[in-house]
């Protein structure tokens, strides 16, 4: 799935871009004092492209897709810029943010067992959707959700249009999210951790759900997880966010095999593979730091093996590394080339009898 | 849905039945009926005491009792008061007649004010209405009712005598004689009902506003409430179809649960208020240690609270279909 | 690969020094405990209501045991206005107010704290019982506990009161024989939501006998629930108990409530507000202070969500 010719910062073809956003910064203000959720994340998403965004939890990640459509709770303070062609979002009214959300830009949230009004069914929720950006009867709409309802893969899905959710289970309601969510065809989904609260076996068809919605409607996907495998199914390009900043970003390629931040390489090295040969899976030590006393410098220096003293004092930005494409903020980025995850992370325990096979 | 309704139906039949029981004991150990008798002065003849003793049915042992009298109630007989020309139930039938108007009324205002307020709260979270609004619920829920109402009786006087002439009413139900027909004797009602109403109302909004006030705000803070504002519904619109709608169901339990303390407030509320309604009959009844007219009341009130119970559980069922197949 | 594994690899600045491990821990530990505490010490009013509540705990107390009046005192002064002699004003025969208040306050407080204690205590044992054990056992348990719950209050406490009535500590046995019924609901839900937890599941595959798992795990971790409700349990004995007293069948004399001295003051609030009003006021200002008390527990032990400061 990779596009040799998708750049992120080489002259746009105008109409290339749906979704821009700039230097986009979150602040929470708490008991504790001010959490910084999100600290200056910049990037671009084409047409139809599939980006996916990888990180822990707190990084940061889902609450970047909460600013650029405009869910975060009151208290949040958002600054910086997100253009959705060419319209600025932020800072816009409810009722101008209204005729975006589930129009043009659709959301699919973590968790589907509390995603759905309990007291409505799916097929009046599905319907709800549709009736809401066009002008279509009660009864045409619930056609339009049964036929959404079949493209999912409900079976039965005239029946099952008069279910209520507490009826499904989760993978089904997962599905008649994804359902709403392209509903009215937009040009942006984005997937909060679709598949973070469903077994393994429900996640496949999940990601087989998204992929027929976005070849039903051309959509671009946003596809947020921190699960790797999914995003090297997927995803065309790929974000790496560490503590509310991007860190590493690139072609799928670009990031798996070549990747130019300590912190990828680690996240790589956690995984078990089929692709790479590794006898031992080398886990990254230590915890992100506390959103509300965040330290000066790159925020990963506690963990990172190849941290230096300029780490510590100056946070590095995102600079061009193999390509003008990818992208990683790294002041040793360079020291990464060739290097494997078990060359820079110790694992940290040892069994006494490892069998070393040939390299 | 129609066996959950059956289900539960049964299963309020014994929970009636075993009530009763438990409220007779409580009220044959209650008191003494002859008490009265016993002590007076010159002294009442064994004979006269015999007679009534076995008038009241107290030769019998308790179980003997508690069979007659609920064979009887059955029947429509509600057994023997200590006054022997009280028929017990038809004075009960029309003392509740006129405590129901007052509980009615209050329940309905308290209602209706605690989903505004409460609403209005949660959706203006922080700010200065939500501050007072909770103060006030505070210290409505920390007023003795017999105090407010008092207080409320002085102002209703204040008020009479700032404005000249008699509007609220302070003693009573209605007047005894009322000249001009019946949209006459509908403002005299009217007027006796306002002052009672605010005091037994007040203590029940304190406290549903808050409850109506935590579940709103537990429903916008969920999931499908995001849900709905991704979907581009607008702010009011997600207010009335989504997040309303879910938040106002668990009031129903609340009401039902609360119209125990409701009955209580309200013989406090017609002691202070004068009216001859359930609450003086059962406080009469008790100091005269009639044993079969307090059994009556109990009985009655624990049937309607039952009763209201019931109603409460199927329109909860109605309103949310999780709760159906339980 | 090799298994050489020393810091030569890694270059000299790979030490993992005390300093480097403080950047990653920039939160400091704290037990439980102090959690509670210091998330109660938060609230403003909650705080400020402790310190008026244990104000006026010790002005009853401790000032009426020093008051220069007792409460049966025939001072000579007929219904007089509030005066440095008489804060709180005379009554018709002669009683100085303030002392009555005193009194009243402490029996009201007694009776409230010892409600609140055994309801508690029943009502905990009672719902954790039926909550732990489900099936028949809760059920028959729990119709036991909302048949309670059908009746007024009010009005069985009033019936009970009328013969059992007078010394506060029976009326205090009367309303705690009532109100056990509502802890044990509150406890019920709480075990039923605890016991589904692996931490119980735990405690059985080791052997822990139903008793131990019930005392020693389920009503602790619910020990804040608890707590809470009891607090709130204090507030609403002390309305009950005013409101039975003020009827005539709770506190009787020579004894004397606050409840009891609002009804003796019914019909002089115009002539002599001073005898209705300072009772009253106690009354609010103790429920007052404990409610605002247990809201500030119930966020200290299980706070919603991290409240956003304006």
């Amino acid at each position: 799935m990779t596009r040799p010719d998708a750049r992120m910062d080489s002259p746009r073809v105008a109409g290339d871009t749906v979704l821009e956003v700039d230097d986009l910064q979150v602040d929470f203000p708490t008991d504790d004092g001010l959490v910084r959720a999100v600290r200056g994340v910049s990037y671009r998403l084409g047409r139809g492209e599939v980006l996916g965004i990888v990180g822990e939890s707190g990084s940061g990640k889902s609450v970047t897709s909460l600013a650029v459509m405009g869910l975060l709770p009151g208290s949040a303070r958002v600054s910086g810029s997100v253009r959705f062609r060419g319209t600025e979002l932020l800072g816009a009214s409810d009722r101008e943010l209204s005729r975006v959300r589930g129009r043009q830009i659709s959301m699919i949230f973590q968790d589907p067992m509390t995603a759905l009004n309990p007291v409505y069914p799916i097929g009046q929720q599905i319907a709800e959707a549709i009736r809401v950006h066009q002008d279509v009867r009660r009864g045409a709409a619930v056609e339009q959700a049964v036929e959404l309802l079949d493209l999912v893969r409900i079976p039965n899905p005239r029946e099952r249009a008069a279910s209520y959710p507490h009826e499904l289970s989760g993978g089904m309601r997962q599905r008649v999210v994804i359902a709403i969510a392209m509903a009215n065809r937009p040009d942006v989904i984005v997937a909060d951790e679709p598949t973070t609260a469903l077994d393994v076996t429900v996640q496949a068809q999940i990601l087989e759900a998204l992929e027929t919605a976005k070849q039903e409607t051309g959509a671009a996907l946003i596809l947020i997880t921190h699960d790797l495998g999914v995003i090297a199914g997927q995803a065309d390009r790929v974000l790496v966010m560490y503590a509310g900043k991007l860190v590493e970003a690139g072609t799928v390629e670009d990031v798996f095999y070549a990747p130019r931040m300590p912190y990828t390489l680690g996240l790589l090295g956690s995984l078990p593979r089929l692709d790479v040969r590794t006898e031992r899976l080398n886990p990254i030590s230590g915890s992100p730091p506390s959103a509300v006393a965040m330290p000066a410098g790159c925020p990963f220096t506690p963990r990172c093996p190849l941290a230096q003293d300029v780490c510590e004092s100056e946070e590095p930005n995102p600079r061009p590394t193999t390509s003008d494409d990818h992208l990683a903020a790294c002041h040793f980025s360079y020291r990464l080339d060739g290097m494997t995850p078990g060359d820079l992370f110790r694992p940290t325990s040892r069994d006494t009898e490892v069998r070393e096979g040939p390299r | 849905m129609l066996a959950y309704a059956v289900r539960r139906i049964l299963v309020s039949v014994p929970i009636l039945v075993v009530s009763t029981f438990i409220v007779f004991v409580l009220a044959s150990l209650s008191g003494d009926p002859l008490a009265e008798l016993r002590t007076r002065n010159p002294p009442v003849p064994q004979r006269t005491l015999d007679l009534e003793a076995q008038r009241l049915h107290l030769d019998e042992s308790l179980l003997q009792r508690y069979w007659g009298w609920i064979t009887g109630v059955v029947q429509g007989d509600f057994g023997p008061s200590v006054q022997s020309t009280l028929q017990i139930g038809p004075e009960i039938a029309g003392r509740f007649l006129v405590t129901f108007r007052l509980i009615a009324v209050a329940m309905l205002v308290a209602l209706v004010l605690a989903v505004l307020v409460g609403v209005i709260s949660a959706v203006k979270q922080y700010s200065g209405t939500d501050y007072t609004a909770t103060f006030a619920g505070f210290l409505f829920l920390s007023m003795p009712s017999f105090w407010l109402a008092i207080l409320l009786k002085e102002a209703g006087i204040g008020f009479n005598n700032a404005v000249g002439s008699q509007v609220l009413f302070t003693i009573g139900d209605s007047s005894v004689f009322v000249a001009g027909g019946a949209w006459a004797e509908f403002t005299d009602v009217l007027g006796h009902l306002i002052l009672p109403t605010i005091s037994l109302a007040l203590l029940s909004f304190a406290a549903w506003s808050r409850f109506q006030r935590a579940s709103m705000l537990e429903v916008l803070g969920s999931d499908y409430v995001r849900l709905a504002r991704a979907k581009g519904l607008r702010r009011g619109q997600v207010m009335t179809r989504h997040a309303l709608r879910t938040a106002l169901i668990p009031l129903t339990t609340v009401t039902a649960l609360d119209l125990g303390a409701i009955i209580s407030g309200a013989v406090v509320t017609e002691t202070v208020f004068q009216w001859r309604g359930a609450g003086s009959f059962l406080l009469e009844s008790v100091e005269r240690d009639d044993v079969y007219a307090v059994s009556a009341w109990l009985l009655v009130s624990a049937t309607f609270i039952i009763l209201f119970n019931l109603v409460a559980d199927l329109l909860y069922a109605v309103l949310d279909p999780r709760i159906r197949y339980v | 690969m090799s298994d050489r594994m020393g810091p030569d690899r890694m270059g000299p600045d790979h030490v993992r020094g005390p300093d480097r491990v403080e950047r990653e821990f920039t939160v400091v530990e704290r037990s439980q405990g102090q959690l509670v505490l210091r998330r109660f010490l938060r609230h403003r009013l909650a705080v400020a209501s402790l310190v008026v509540l244990l104000l006026v705990v010790l002005l009853a107390f401790v000032g009426g045991a020093l008051w220069r009046y007792d409460v049966g005192d025939l001072t000579g002064d007929y219904s007089q206005a509030p005066s440095w002699q008489h804060p709180f004003g005379t009554d018709a025969v002669g009683h100085d107010a303030f002392a009555q208040v005193l009194r009243g306050t402490q029996v009201s407080i007694g009776i409230a704290v010892l409600v609140a204690v055994f309801a508690t205590l029943m009502g905990t044992i009672w719902g954790a019982t039926a909550g732990y054990y489900r099936g028949a056992v809760d059920t028959v348990m729990m119709r036991i506990s909302d048949l309670v719950l059908t009746l007024p209050l009010l009005a069985v406490a009033a019936v009970l009161g009328h013969n059992l009535g007078g010394s506060w500590w029976l009326i205090a046995f009367v309303i705690a024989g009532l109100y056990w019924a509502y802890v044990s609901r509150v406890t019920r839900g709480v075990v039923l939501s605890l016991r589904e937890k692996e931490f119980v599941e735990a405690s059985k595959a080791l052997g822990a006998s139903d008793a131990r798992i019930i005392f020693r795990h389920l009503i602790p971790n619910a020990l804040g629930s608890i707590i809470v409700n009891a607090t709130i349990l204090v507030a609403i004995a002390i309305l009950l108990e005013t409101a039975l007293s003020f009827l005539g069948f709770g506190v009787r004399p020579p004894d004397t409530s606050l409840g009891l001295l609002v009804s003796s003051a019914e019909t002089a609030v115009q002539t002599r507000p001073w005898l209705f009003y300072f009772p009253g006021l106690f009354i609010i200002v103790i429920a007052l202070t404990i409610n605002f008390i247990g809201d500030g527990l119930r966020d200290a032990f299980d706070p919603q969500q991290t409240k956003v400061r304006e």
